[in-house]
């Protein structure tokens, strides 16, 4: 008669970290559909960002700013280089390229209201201008893409600036995908496609290849637009030294580089998770780059992807960036991920904060979409008031960190105001870990 | 006839010249010499003018076109012709890649050959070449019509949507999703056309069509091969 062991102690199931649930979930879905993931947003892993950095503050070799009342500056000049007529924003935060078509017409409106009424600029996206946009916003920028949808010289003449789109860091290498779902007939028309269908967009210009080529393409857009409009060039987070480099070769007056967290319309989840790098160790590079030209603040550095706050605006500057862009905090103040629609993201089997599938045009908070009934559940004005104060809130917070460190303008703030709290953030960000004078890679430390 | 000397008076003096000028403009007639292959000649033109280039061009000439006819009495760099909006542009000799690439509208004339990517993301162009034209021509092309008197080289029309593609001779390949198209009736009448307008003696009977599958407009991993 076998003995009865059942009351011994038994091994606790443990849950294999490398075979986690959510990727025994992903095996399962894929062994199902046969198709990868694609989804919207940036990457999702935890990767070294801004929080693993921080202020010093003052002390008695440096004295702070009154809080509150004495000037901390926070305007910012982008497009001095070669533009006639350089864009002037009263704040460091900048709305990024988000398109018509991946948006509704009312978020879009509300993007330009809130950008407007904070006294910064807004962005177009792949799709073109809309004239809801233009009307709305003070500053625009137009993107320039591989696509050149709804690209036309009336349009780029109207704009406050154009944005060269090299590649984004949710993608960088790879082009874009909007479903057919979100194809109304005004996207069909905007895009000359037809409506329904599945819309590709490049991954790389269709007249232009490699950075001799690229200052051709410069060359002819200020011809077309009399040399008035300060010309970008955006580049994903992959190469920051040497695509910053080439872009000031190129004859970009403001370099746009953009972290792996940046997020994107859609495309698949294997790119956004594995491909490009974090902001966090895009910037010192990028600013290596403009030193070692002797072009730092004369050609401008625009960083994105992950900023969050008035903490990360600061240490983006600290780092040598002469403003910030955000898009998908952007969309998470005109109310995307709201807890109010919890009932209906658990219906499209997701939860707030985790909603993702942007490309499906089925957002119950009406950003993400081109479906009517929900679009008109935004509203554009109260959409463009939470941005503004959201915006505004960032720049108290940017200014009280300033402030704290003595800095009279954001742009004076510096690395040496900053430490790390890890390794990865002290190497990336080149300033020491916090309790040391060292990070990985500190010249004449033989590490 | 106004008469501009590019090597006198450069580049931004010439455009800014050309781009004043209105739609009533009188001054109807211009002509530009001493191209030697400049980058960016005639652009960005809105205008009923006539712009005779008297030379080769570089990259963009006549880049953004609106309502001018520009004419190069010589070959064309890279991207001449790219994403005009209406208007002609006749080039007497060749054309270097991405000729016409992603034009709204308007009339592309090539009388020589065209490179690579003639036509890349056409999005209403009519572009006629009297020669060849070089691989992945109509790569991406939305709309608008390619003819090709001579020969077309490898994988013509690649993801293209729904531009019409005709070719007198040989395709040494066709690209994703790109077939050829039975010619109808409504074909070769708007081939003919085409052929006037691009001053070609060509009959329209000896082209075949080509065009889209639409296997490729809605997203499936078994397209990624």
């Amino acid at each position: 008669m076998a003995k009865d062991d059942s009351s011994a102690p038994r091994t606790e199931p443990i849950q294999s970290w490398t075979f986690s649930k959510n990727i025994n979930a992903e095996i399962r879905r894929a062994a199902a559909t046969g198709i990868y993931d694609i989804r919207g947003g940036g990457a999702k892993r935890r990767v070294p960002h801004f929080d693993d950095l921080l202020f010093l503050g003052a002390s008695i070799s440096r004295y702070p700013l009154e809080g509150y009342r004495e000037k901390c500056d926070t305007r910012v000049t982008l497009g001095t280089r070669y533009a006639k007529k350089p864009i002037e924003l009263d704040i460091p935060v900048t709305i990024a390229g988000m398109s018509f078509g991946a948006l509704s017409g009312p978020a879009k409106e509300a993007l330009g209201r809130g950008a407007t009424l904070a006294g910064t600029s807004t962005t177009t996206g792949d799709g073109g201008m809309t004239p809801e946009e233009r009307g709305h916003s003070k500053k625009l920028v137009y993107q320039y893409l591989p696509s050149r949808y709804g690209m036309n010289p009336d349009d780029l003449r109207k704009a406050d600036a154009i944005e060269v789109v090299v590649g984004q860091g949710a993608k960088p290498g790879g082009g874009g995908m909007l479903l057919g779902q979100k194809i109304s007939d005004r996207v069909a028309e905007m895009r000359n496609l037809p409506k329904g269908i599945d819309q590709r967009s490049a991954c790389r210009h269709p007249d232009w290849t490699g950075p001799d080529d690229l200052e051709i393409k410069i060359l002819e857009l200020r011809e077309i637009t009399n040399w008035e409009k300060p010309i970008y060039v955006k580049v994903g987070g992959a190469r920051p030294y040497y695509d910053t480099t080439l872009a000031v070769k190129a004859g970009a007056d403001v370099v746009v580089l953009d972290g792996m967290q940046g997020g994107t319309a859609a495309t698949q989840d294997v790119f956004i998770e594995h491909v490009g790098q974090p902001i966090l160790a895009c910037i010192r590079d990028a600013v290596q780059a403009l030193q070692d030209l002797d072009m730092h603040r004369e050609v401008q550095l625009i960083v994105s992807g992950g900023i969050r706050s008035g903490a990360d605006v600061a240490k983006a500057l600290a780092l040598g960036a002469d403003a910030v862009a955000i898009g998908t905090a952007a969309l998470i103040a005109l109310g995307d991920n709201d807890p109010r629609w919890e009932e209906e993201y658990q219906r499209l089997g997701t939860t707030t904060g985790a909603y993702d599938d942007w490309h499906e045009g089925r957002d119950p908070a009406g950003i993400t979409t081109q479906d009517p009934e929900l679009m008109a559940r935004f509203d554009p004005i109260e959409g463009g008031r939470r941005l503004n104060n959201y915006l505004k809130v960032m720049t108290l917070e940017a200014q009280t960190l300033a402030r704290a460190c003595g800095k009279s303008h954001v742009h004076n703030l510096e690395p040496e105001d900053l430490v790390a709290l890890t390794m990865e953030a002290a190497a990336m960000a080149r300033v020491p870990l916090s309790g040391t004078d060292w990070w990985p890679g500190k010249p004449g430390t033989g590490f | 006839m106004q008469t501009i000397d590019l090597e006198a008076t450069g580049l931004r003096e010439m455009n800014s010249a050309l781009q004043a000028q209105a739609k009533d403009t009188n001054q109807t007639a211009w002509e530009i010499v001493n191209p030697r292959g400049a980058h960016a000649i005639a652009v960005g033109l809105d205008a009923p003018i006539d712009v005779a280039v008297r030379g080769s061009t570089g990259y963009y000439c006549a880049g953004m076109n609106k309502q001018a006819t520009v004419r190069v009495d010589g070959s064309a760099g890279p991207g001449v012709a790219e994403n005009m909006m209406s208007g002609t542009v006749v080039i007497e000799g060749d054309a270097s890649q991405y000729a016409g690439a992603t034009g709204h509208g308007g009339t592309l004339v090539i009388k020589g050959n065209a490179s690579s990517r003639c036509g890349i993301s056409m999005k209403g162009i009519d572009i006629v070449v009297h020669g060849n034209v070089g691989h992945m021509s109509a790569f991406m092309a939305q709309s608008g019509n390619l003819v090709v008197c001579g020969d077309a080289g490898e994988a013509l029309g690649d993801s293209i949507y729904e531009a019409r593609l005709f070719v007198r001779g040989s395709v040494k390949s066709l690209g994703a999703d790109c077939i050829e198209k039975e010619m109808r009736p409504e074909h070769l009448e708007i081939l003919a056309e085409l052929l006037e307008r691009g001053g070609c003696d060509a009959k329209p009977e000896e082209f075949k069509r080509y065009g889209s599958a639409r296997q490729l407009y809605n997203f499936n991993i078994d397209n990624a091969y």
